[in-house]
């Protein structure tokens, strides 16, 4: 008997699900406990679990997240929510610093189960400081994992996995992905991280993809087979562990990539999977890989200026096409019919 | 036994607590006057943040803890970990680096840990151990523990953003924890006059946020444990946080084993000053005029001390630096069911 959820549901299941099974969750956040629930994932948790362990918190990133690491080292596993990564930003001294570093630094004494959620997202004027894919800054910090699912299914089972995880765990949330409904099984069930998942196998071209960006790949994927070439397309789910196997088996194959990250490209995310592919796989490759990601500019606000900023199928499909020497048809850069490119579908309306 | 906890973690009869608190800060103090006459040997390879002179804060505050208590402290940490029952032999072989080391070396004297005595960790970031702090208070409360928890920082910490975030939320859920600040006065050479405005407290700051509790002078450890006591009957009895402010001074340089009152940061009068507010000499003399104690019973302390110093510097320089292999262990930790 297959269900489905939308992606905010199965959040909210896989804290129900991790705080009814052990008494050492709690869930902390601005906003947690509010009539919003944080888009959902968090509602009617309160009402199950009591606003000790559902709770609001002081608009003090920082030393919440100390707070969280200090009732972590002696067992709890509290996860702190954080409406956009932008405000997380307050908070990478004791990410960084503290969090990251306990296990190692006090030579395996002591060990941080904790888990930050941070939303990120594209469009509807999010503007400069509302919409930050900073995920490659998480990534660059040993001590931390860094997941990013696109699937209810997955967001479900590596939000758990990522609860019953021993270390600091920065789990990015895509807000165009909330809405999406995929198969969800019931109860619970991991996810491992630092897995890749192979999402349509292809020959011709690897597009490994982050978080919402594996829909456009897959849209790209769409794209290319009407020109008469077979793309796989690899979802990363984590950055940290990274899943190189999945990825160099990929390239191996295909001899060609093209990587798609929600984050800028200049010292980002995608130039680490061309890097790894350089490094290991260069002989295999049949031509230059390909980077899909941020221009070199903070996110503006006009959707004028942000339908030229955030890269959309279209990028990645004329990537591979130049890998073949194929002509890029202008069409792949229309706009989709029915929406505007601030919004993820036409049912969408705003505030975010 | 030469190591472990410097007396008994069962509180002391009345009449123990001046003698205890001596002993406690007698041992820092010959503990790291021994680290500041080995360190130009240029074998413990990591930094050294001496408290000679401060000793009173840590004695006279971890007397008042139990070992189920936690503790936490910053890169000044020597005097706490010690005061809080740390492993003398673990902590030289960490200020040695070596394998043996109560952070496997990985950590050095700037990274303290036992967490059979509930010293929960030291780092060296001005500030951030407070909100960790707080954190274990407050699963303590969650989970209806009767644990205290207390953090150690100086003055400096006071300017930081993470203070008052963390003094606020430990006030809103009135948390048992009890916040320490040792104001020496300086942060590495930076005096409290370039830092702080002229006449207000930082006791005063938490008392402005809604944690009450006690300042004083710092290098009085009966002063300080009767301030303790109350702090920790009211953690204990669920009243919340207390911040207690203690006035002290460093005799030695910021960071190393010398001393530096002629690089023109602080005159040597003030050091001279707070020299002879010595918190030992201070005590010591109580206790012979009180006749709690004679030349020579202090005298066999001191000789009983200096034999299980000798025997740490010994366990550290003879055990083993970490293997090359060990770079990569603990990175993360490995799931344990």
């Amino acid at each position: 008997m297959t269900r489905t959820l939308k992606f905010f549901e199965a959040l909210r299941e896989a804290q129900d699900l991790c705080m009814a099974k052990d008494r050492s969750v709690y869930v902390a956040g601005l906003g947690v406990p509010d009539p919003k629930g944080i888009f959902g994932t968090t509602l009617g948790l309160k009402e199950k679990y009591g606003s000790q362990r559902v709770l609001d918190m002081p608009l003090s990133e920082n030393a919440m997240t100390g707070v969280a690491t200090g009732s972590a080292l002696v067992g709890m596993r509290p996860i702190i929510t954080h409406q956009r990564l932008d405000f997380a930003i307050l908070a990478m001294e004791q990410i960084v610093n503290q969090a990251a570093k306990w296990h190692y630094m006090f030579g395996g004494k002591g060990r941080v189960p904790l888990v930050i959620r941070m939303i990120i997202g594209r469009g509807w004027g999010q503007g400069p400081q509302h919409s930050q894919s900073l995920q490659s800054w998480f990534a660059h910090v040993p001590g931390l994992r860094v997941v990013m699912p696109t699937t209810a299914h997955d967001a479900k089972g590596l939000l758990i996995s990522s609860i019953e995880d021993d270390n600091p765990v920065v789990f990015l949330e895509h807000r165009w992905l909330y809405g999406i409904a995929d198969e969800v099984p019931e109860g619970l069930y991991r996810v491992p991280l630092g897995k890749a998942r192979v999402v349509r196998p292809g020959t011709d071209v690897t597009l490994v993809a982050t978080s919402y960006m594996m829909l456009e790949a897959l849209r790209a994927a769409e794209v290319l087979r009407d020109s008469g070439i077979n793309a796989e397309v690899i979802d990363l789910r984590s950055l940290r562990p990274l899943d190189e196997d999945t990825i160099l088996t990929s390239v191996r194959k295909t001899g060609r990539l093209v990587v798609a990250d929600t984050g800028w490209k200049l010292f980002g995310a995608s130039g680490e999977i061309v890097a790894l592919v350089a490094e290991k796989a260069f002989r295999d490759l049949k031509s230059t890989p390909a980077r899909v990601a941020l221009p070199d500019l903070p996110t503006p606000t006009s959707p004028a200026l942000s339908d030229h900023f955030y890269p959309r199928s279209g990028e990645i499909a004329a990537a591979a096409l130049a890998m073949f020497g194929r002509e890029c048809p202008r069409s792949l850069f229309d706009a989709p019919k029915g929406r505007r490119l601030d919004q993820p579908d036409s049912s969408f309306t705003g505030p975010f | 036994m030469t190591t472990g906890p410097a007396l008994a973690r069962t509180p002391s009869a009345a009449g123990d607590v001046a003698l205890r608190l001596y002993r406690d800060m007698l041992r820092i103090r010959m503990v790291e006057e021994r680290i500041a006459a080995l360190y130009p040997e240029q074998e413990m390879r990591c930094p050294v943040h001496l408290c000679i002179g401060q000793e009173a804060v840590a004695t006279g505050v971890c007397a008042t803890l139990e070992p189920r208590d936690y503790a936490f402290s910053g890169h000044r940490s020597h005097g706490h970990y010690l005061a809080k029952g740390g492993d003398l032999k673990a902590m030289m072989a960490e200020i040695y680096c070596k394998a043996t080391g109560c952070a496997g070396g990985k950590g050095g004297s700037m990274h303290l840990i036992d967490l059979d005595a509930g010293f929960l960790g030291s780092t060296p970031i001005v500030g951030s151990t407070i909100p960790i702090g707080v954190g274990t208070a407050f699963a303590s409360a969650m989970r209806g523990e009767d644990r205290v928890s207390v953090v150690f920082f100086g003055d400096g910490a006071a300017e930081a953003g993470v203070f008052y975030e963390s003094l606020n939320f430990a006030a809103l859920k009135k948390l048992p924890v009890i916040f320490v600040c040792e104001n020496n006065l300086y942060s590495v050479y930076s005096p409290l006059a370039v830092r702080q405005p002229e006449g207000r407290s930082i006791a005063g700051i938490a008392r402005a946020v809604g944690i009450d509790g006690a300042e004083g002078d710092g290098n009085d450890a009966e002063f300080v444990h009767r301030a303790s006591v109350e702090a920790v009957r009211k953690a204990r009895a669920g009243g919340g946080p207390s911040f207690l402010e203690f006035s002290t001074y460093r005799w030695r340089e910021h960071c190393g084993p010398e001393f530096d009152n002629h690089i023109g940061y602080r005159t040597e009068q003030e050091y001279l000053e707070w020299k002879n507010q010595c918190p030992l000499e201070r005590l010591r003399q109580k206790l012979l005029d009180g006749g709690k104690a004679s030349r020579g019973s202090l005298d066999s302390m001191a000789q009983q001390l200096d034999v299980e110093i000798e025997a740490a510097v010994r366990f550290a320089k003879e055990s083993p630096f970490p293997e090359p292999s060990d770079i990569g262990m603990h990175i993360t930790a490995e799931a344990r069911r």
